[in-house]
């Protein structure tokens, strides 16, 4: 500690920090504008400054360390003089046009000038009035009213590390611009809308400004899209979502969010949602009340029951719903039905995760932070898109490699946005990842770069995996992915190399009929190495919605009861016979896919379905279609109508994630809390209320107070030992977490698995279930886009639709031209199962012979084209390999 | 060269200053000329001797009397006369004869005369791009003996004991720079000479460069070894394109001698140089700016400390030195720091370059001793203001020093002195104002530079010199009110005092030097409405001198809006109305009959 004066009293500081957090830290306030605490400070504005008191000179504080013997005015005459004089000098290039400007009340430039008495007249001379950039649909540029303070600059290249913003010119023209100074699209940029919300004065405006005074209220929350999990805070005013903000403090996703997080969150507002429980009559959908919906259910479900048994019915829990709720819907489906047959869309992504990493591990969930990403030495992506599906993720990564050196190897058919930022990017055919994994594992062992000790100590199964690898010489593989040899030995030498290394992974290894395999063989690569269990070193499944790692916990899982307990053991039965007072079934039950095989042969009678959309979602479409027609009751809850709810016999108003209470459980297993900002619209009720109004009818009585249900989850499932809703308040906890006193876990397998001993799994390669043909010459691959999610119910109903409302199909170049396809032509695509149409996207993006689409929209459905075939043990459908042909039309 | 001696040496001076006044037609010629005739000579070629104001030059050596001309002005025709009139007939052409080296007196020959040649040394006299001329004058000896009998301590003290001040213009003693990053913690150090000379009126650096670019690297080679760096970078503008190519020749000769990479001079110490072209931004000559550049960011000055010494580039210990000062370190290792201190004054040691221009009639390179008075720079080397007029003032040290008047003549060039005035050494460029230049105009010509220039970072800097910039325009126009030059006063502080970096610290020096020095002339723009100096065209009216006025039409002719009329060899008027203040008749009038008022 070093002491100092500030305004002549002595205080004492910690050396290394700045003489404006020391002030900060002091209640005393400095004004700044071109200061954020994320971001290198710039001392660009010079309205921090402060005075030497010995010297009398003048230095910005934001960038002045405090040194031992330092005395410090921070509101002397000669500070303020200057301030003022900055400010007057500031509004001599900026429009003194406040009363229009959205930017309004949240103007720093002008509150620090009402609060130094400067009009915006006192000097002379004007800035000029520059064109303004209006055609990105989201986001409006007036560079007349930049005070180029550079937080845009930095926030981009510094958190975001995308660097689309960067300054030109010099003197009275220095101002920030994108490549060119043209329009952000085609830029490297995000559209995460990071500047926008730093932005201190109007430059940069979110588009609609839906609102210009100051909101009623914040309220802090968790955002409903993807598994990062990000914290942010709904600014409402009126009754409704005028924007969201970011940067609450202590959260760990600090300023950032994504474009779908900041832009994708209006649809709570949407004319479209569901206020009043609707009845099918004939070909209508007719509104009813509650009680008669409810009464109508629970009869229809208990005839059911009597006539076929408990089996006949079926429940789909959601991924988007909270862990409460999640809760909820197996103990009704178990407790109250009397069935095993629940699951969710985790089904269709992270199930070969669950299953590979158990088998290896013991449990299945990313083993790190997304705050010690940065930690890493080594970064492999491997079937992950993480810019477009985990944006915040992909930050980290980026910045790993931009600020921290890392190396970022990738290993993916298509190009991807966070290829340039990588050493190497290899990529293989669809559908061949054991063969490279095994190759990669089997070079480590070639080479001797094996961690013996670790593989000593922690591990069993070697010799057994050394065999099967014996199969896998990099040159032999070569020919099966395409690969050559000598740079995938240089990625595994690499990987084995590094002192931390991690891998992330996504749909592009669990989407196959062989995904669990994959996880396997990545799960092998790890051990080799004994990269597990330390900072920025682990395996990272990342998960793809908001609470699947939540869904999943809170066993909405066929097979498993909440915190994977096995339906199959006596014990655990036992364990929540005693809490629930119910019998638990001891058959597992069936999953989404054999929910709509069961209801096809007649097994399956009715089916509750709670915020998915299988209509769309689900491989094989026609399918799905057949069944959910030929089933005697469906019930769809959900916040707007959707493909499926378009066959139910009784569609329920939901409550969104702005209008309840829950915990939502993020991809890096950190439970966080929803807090309510508004009365769900009309008589909408959140899925637990649903629940236990049914299970009542039925008789079964259910709490759904979320706080006392999560009371009884910490009695039941030991990893949420420790979660009560008051430690939430103060912030989100990673699990395990076994009582209350327990921090939480940022990494798991440190000193052991949850089995023990890690267990080598060896795995062989197995071709895909289809490979191209001269009928279905291409290889097409699913998956997600930056601006849509999943079927589109909330993001089409938000101002980021207008960014992507289409559909495409990305083709390369070579098999475009091959056919005669030019950029924006209608195509024709088709499978063994079913023909779309859609409009191409001439790209080298794909690589050839491979087509991509994205499973968005429901009017280019995807999955009437993909296959039913699962994987075995996981019951993954095979998203990312299905053979087409692709026509001009 | 020929294996035999040629009786004679020619040597085209061949920098930047040479060529620009014709010296590839004149090289051209005589090469022609000599493949073709029998002359007894051979030819080379040069940097920049100094003799910038007669350029194109050649300087003819008799090898057998020990004997050199130097003649200037030259073209492609008359050097063909000096090869037959001199080289051929043994007749030096008096009347284009700039320098004999048997004569100082003679034609031009004070201007070295009166000079003390450190750092130009070998400028002019040895062939830039060839290693060999540079060896021959003992060129890399100081290199070869810091590296093979001085420990690098030994070499700081050297240059410590030198007094040595960074030429660069802030002055900082070079053996303590060289210490601090020495001490710095690091296995990785680097070494960046600061080449990115961006003063207007400036060209020193570019002259060493182009003229003697191994004593640069030579320095450059010892400063490495003195603080532990293995890799030095040089930071050269793109526009020096002569220098960049002579660099570039001279490092890839040093490559091939083994003078720079792997275990130089047979000792088992490394160090390399890499080139690195800026794309002429003014604030890239402050040091951290410049860093940023290298490192391929936009070149925009950060606060220090950090200093470069302990995290410079890379964030790695730095240390950056100037053009100037690297190429006096070989001299000072040679003949000893005391030799070197024995020259200049208490503070301000051994010798500075300064480059004359403007309203100077000798405009050049002058290297003298500190302490030297800026009279005997500008009047003995300089040889006083052009055509006889009256000096006014000399802008020091570029658009970041300020405006001196006649009365501070007799400042001596010294650190301290200087900045005393409210001027600043600089880097050393010196333009000579006479009764024809407007002072307020020169504030806001410099004021434009550094406005332009800005980084555009602080606020002060960026939107504070605009406003100033905007007033001295306005008062040029003659829309000046009185309060201007009070409000020029406090900008002018209030840039001073918030501005991170040099630039904008010392960006308003002209104004606030020309109010401090010529304050009559802005009252005379504001209140009388005139330009005593006959510039700001707003202020100004032309006549014609009907008595001295032949008539001859000459003016007529180029006037480009019709403003003057007249009979032939009648004297002629100006319509005022009519006029532009374009001046295009003042230059063509035979009879100097018109004038601006």
């Amino acid at each position: 500690m070093t002491s100092l004066r500030i305004n002549g009293k002595p205080v004492k500081a910690k050396p290394g920090i700045t003489l404006l957090e020391l002030a900060q830290k002091q209640g005393i306030e400095i004004p700044t504008l071109c200061h954020h605490p994320a971001l290198t400070p710039k001392g660009s504005c010079r309205l921090c400054l402060v005075e030497d008191e010995t010297t009398g000179e003048l230095f910005t504080s934001c960038n002045t360390y405090v040194t031992g013997g330092m005395s410090i005015l921070t509101d002397s005459q000669r500070v303020k003089q200057a301030r003022k004089e900055i400010l007057e000098l500031i509004f001599a290039q900026h429009p003194v046009d406040c009363t229009v400007c959205d930017s309004a009340n949240y103007c720093k430039l002008r509150r620090y000038a009402a609060d130094a008495g400067v009009q915006g007249n006192e000097l002379p001379g004007r800035g000029e009035f520059l064109p303004v950039f209006d055609n990105n649909p989201l986001i409006h540029r007036d560079y007349s009213k930049c005070i180029g303070c550079g937080i845009c600059v930095r926030a981009c290249r510094e958190i975001q590390g995308a660097g689309a913003v960067e300054f030109k010119g010099s003197g009275w023209s220095y101002r920030p611009t994108s490549s060119f100074n043209k329009t952000m699209d085609g830029s490297s940029c995000e559209l995460c809308g990071l500047c926008v919300s730093l932005c201190p004065v109007g430059a940069l405006i979110e588009k609609p400004p839906l609102h210009r005074g100051v909101e009623d209220k914040r309220v802090r929350t968790v955002c409903p899209y993807c598994g990062c999990g990000c914290n942010l805070e709904l600014r409402i005013a009126g009754g409704k979502v005028i924007g969201v903000r970011a940067d609450i403090p202590g959260s760990w996703n600090g300023p950032s969010l994504c474009a779908k997080g900041r832009y994708g969150l209006f649809f709570v507002n949407h004319p479209d949602r569901l206020t009043q429980p609707l009845r099918r009559e004939g070909e209508d959908l007719t509104e009813i009340s509650w009680e008669e919906a409810i009464k109508e259910i629970a009869g229809k479900i208990k005839e059911i029951i009597k006539e076929s048994g408990p089996s006949a019915v079926g429940i789909l829990a959601s991924a988007k719903t909270t862990n409460e709720e999640n809760y909820l819907i197996q103990k009704f489906a178990r407790a109250a039905i009397g069935t095993n047959n629940v699951d969710h869309c985790a089904r269709l992504c992270h199930s070969p995760t669950v299953a590979g990493l158990a088998g290896a591990f013991g449990s299945a969930a990313m083993t790190n932070s997304i705050g010690d990403i940065e930690e890493a030495e080594v970064i492999l992506v491997t079937g992950s898109n993480t810019t477009v599906n985990h944006p915040v993720i992909a930050q980290a990564i980026k910045r790993a490699v931009l600020h921290r050196g890392a190396r970022l190897l990738i290993i993916d058919p298509r190009e991807l946005p966070l290829s340039r930022y990588a050493t190497i990017h290899l990529k293989p055919r669809p559908g061949t990842d054991v063969a490279w994994l095994n190759s990669m594992a089997q070079t480590i062992v070639e080479e001797s770069l094996h961690n013996k000790k670790f593989i000593q100590e922690r591990t069993e199964g070697f010799e057994s995996l050394v065999e099967t690898l014996k199969k896998y010489p990099p040159e032999k593989t070569e020919k099966i992915t395409g690969i050559p040899a000598e740079q995938l030995r240089q990625v595994a030498r690499a990987y084995a190399q590094a002192r931390r290394a991690s891998i992330f992974y996504a749909m592009g290894i669990t989407q196959h009929i062989r995904g669990t395999d994959n996880v396997r063989a990545i799960a092998n690569l790890a051990m080799l190495c004994g990269h597990l269990g330390k900072p920025g070193t682990g395996i990272n499944p990342l998960r793809g919605q908001n609470n699947v790692q939540g869904a999943c916990d809170m066993g909405a899982l066929p097979d498993f009861l909440p915190g994977y307990q096995r339906v199959d053991s006596k014990e655990a039965r036992e364990k929540f016979r005693a809490v629930w007072g119910r019998e638990v079934p001891s058959e597992p039950g069936l999953t989404v896919g054999e929910m709509m095989e069961a209801t096809l042969e007649g097994k399956l009678r009715a089916l509750l379905v709670f915020g998915e959309n299988p209509m769309v979602t689900d491989a094989e479409s026609s399918l799905v279609e057949d069944a959910l027609k030929q089933l005697d009751l469906l019930v769809v809850q959900d916040i707007f109508p959707t493909e499926t709810s378009a066959f139910a016999h009784y569609v329920l108003p939901g409550a969104s994630f702005a209008e309840k209470e829950g915990t939502f459980t993020s991809t890096e297993r950190r439970v966080q809390k929803l807090n309510k900002a508004l009365e769900p619209p009309g008589t909408a009720r959140t899925d637990g209320e649903t629940i236990a109004l049914l299970s009542a009818e039925m008789g079964y009585h259910i709490q759904h107070q979320p706080a006392e249900v999560m009371k009884e989850i910490a009695t039941l499932v030991s990893t949420y030992g420790g979660i009560d809703y008051r430690r939430l308040d103060k912030g989100g906890i990673q699990w395990p977490c076994a009582n209350p006193q327990h921090p939480g876990t940022p990494i798991l397998h440190v000193e052991s698995f949850p089995r023990g001993k890690g267990l080598f799994q060896p795995v062989d390669y197995q071709p895909p279930v289809e490979s191209p043909d001269h009928k279905y010459p291409l290889i097409l691959s699913t998956g997600r886009i930056l601006y849509q999610y999943h079927s589109r119910t909330m993001s089409k109903r938000s101002p980021i639709d207008r960014m992507e409302p289409q559909g495409f199909l990305e083709i390369n170049p070579t098999d475009a031209e091959k056919m005669g396809i030019r950029d924006g032509d209608a195509v024709k695509v088709s499978s063994r199962r079913g023909k779309i149409v859609s409009r191409a996207r001439v790209s080298a993006s794909a690589p050839a012979g491979v087509v991509f689409m994205s499973f968005h929209f429901a009017d280019e459905a995807v999955n009437r084209l993909t296959s039913s075939a699962r994987d075995p043990l996981a019951k993954i459908p095979e998203f990312k390999v299905s053979a087409v042909r692709v026509e001009k039309i | 060269m020929g294996e035999e001696r040629t009786r004679y040496k020619l040597v085209l001076g061949y920098g930047t200053c040479g060529i620009a006044a014709g010296a590839n037609a004149v090289k051209t010629a005589l090469e022609e000329a000599v493949e073709k005739g029998s002359y007894d000579v051979d030819l080379d070629i040069a940097g920049c001797m100094g003799y910038c104001f007669k350029e194109p030059i050649i300087e003819v050596t008799d090898r057998e009397r020990d004997y050199s001309v130097v003649y200037g002005d030259l073209d492609a025709k008359k050097v063909l006369q000096v090869l037959e009139e001199h080289i051929l007939n043994g007749r030096v052409i008096e009347e284009w004869v700039v320098r004999k080296s048997d004569d100082p007196s003679f034609g031009e020959g004070d201007f070295l005369a009166n000079q003390h040649r450190i750092v130009l040394r070998n400028c002019g006299r040895i062939n830039p791009e060839s290693i060999d001329e540079y060896i021959a004058v003992g060129g890399y000896q100081a290199a070869r003996k810091a590296l093979t009998q001085m420990t690098s301590e030994e070499v700081i003290d050297e240059v410590s004991k030198s007094g040595l001040r960074g030429r660069g213009g802030a002055g900082f003693p070079t053996g303590t720079k060289w210490g601090f990053a020495r001490k710095a913690r690091g296995e990785e150090k680097y070494l960046v000479c600061n080449a990115d000379e961006g003063d207007p009126g400036a060209f020193m650096d570019r002259s060493v460069l182009e003229g003697d670019p191994h004593s640069v690297i030579e320095g450059m080679i010892i400063a490495g070894y003195a603080i532990g760096a293995k890799q030095g970078y040089i930071y050269c503008r793109a526009e020096y394109p002569l220098a960049l190519k002579r660099l570039e020749i001279a490092i890839d000769h040093l490559h091939q001698r083994g003078y720079l990479g792997k275990g130089i001079f047979g000792t088992d110490w490394d160090f390399d140089i890499k080139i690195k072209k800026g794309a002429g931004a003014f604030v890239c000559g402050e040091e951290t700016a410049l860093m940023a550049s290298i490192e391929g960011r936009r070149g925009m000055p950060n606060p220090r400390p950090p200093f470069p010494a302990n995290e410079g580039l890379w964030r790695k210990p730095t240390n950056i030195n100037n053009v100037e000062t690297l190429a006096a370190v070989p001299w000072i290792i040679s003949h000893g720091g005391d030799k070197y201190a024995e020259l200049g004054t208490e503070k301000s040691k051994g010798t500075k370059v300064f480059c004359l221009a403007g309203k100077v009639r000798r405009s050049g390179l002058a290297e003298v001793p500190m302490g030297y008075t800026l009279r005997q720079v500008i009047f003995d080397v300089g040889g006083g203001v052009r055509e006889g007029k009256e000096f006014k003032a000399v802008q020091m040290g570029g658009p970041s020093g300020g405006c001196l008047p006649a009365e501070l003549l007799d400042t001596p060039v010294d650190y301290e002195a200087i900045t005393a005035t409210g001027a600043i050494m600089g880097s050393g460029g010196m333009i000579v104002a006479d009764s024809s230049t407007c002072m307020v105009d020169l504030a806001r010509y410099f004021l434009s530079f550094t406005q332009e220039e800005s980084c555009g970072k602080c606020v002060p800097c960026r939107i504070g010199t605009k406003r100033m910039l905007e007033i001295l325009t306005r008062i040029c126009e003659g829309k000046g009110v009185p309060e201007d030059m009070e409000k020029l006063q406090t900008l002018a502080a209030d840039i001073k005092a918030a501005s991170l970096c040099a630039l904008g610290g010392t960006a308003p020096n002209p104004v606030l030097t020309t109010l401090k020095y010529f304050r009559n002339e802005y009252e005379d723009h504001i209140l009388r409405h005139k330009c005593t100096a006959g510039v700001c065209p707003a202020l100004i009216t032309l006549f014609i001198n009907e008595e001295t006025c032949t008539g001859c039409g000459a003016c007529l002719k180029v006037c480009p809006t019709g403003a003057i009329s007249g009979e032939k060899k009648e004297p002629h008027k100006i319509d005022p109305e009519l006029c532009i203040r374009c001046k295009l008749c003042l230059s063509r009038c035979p009879t100097e009959s018109i004038w601006a008022e």
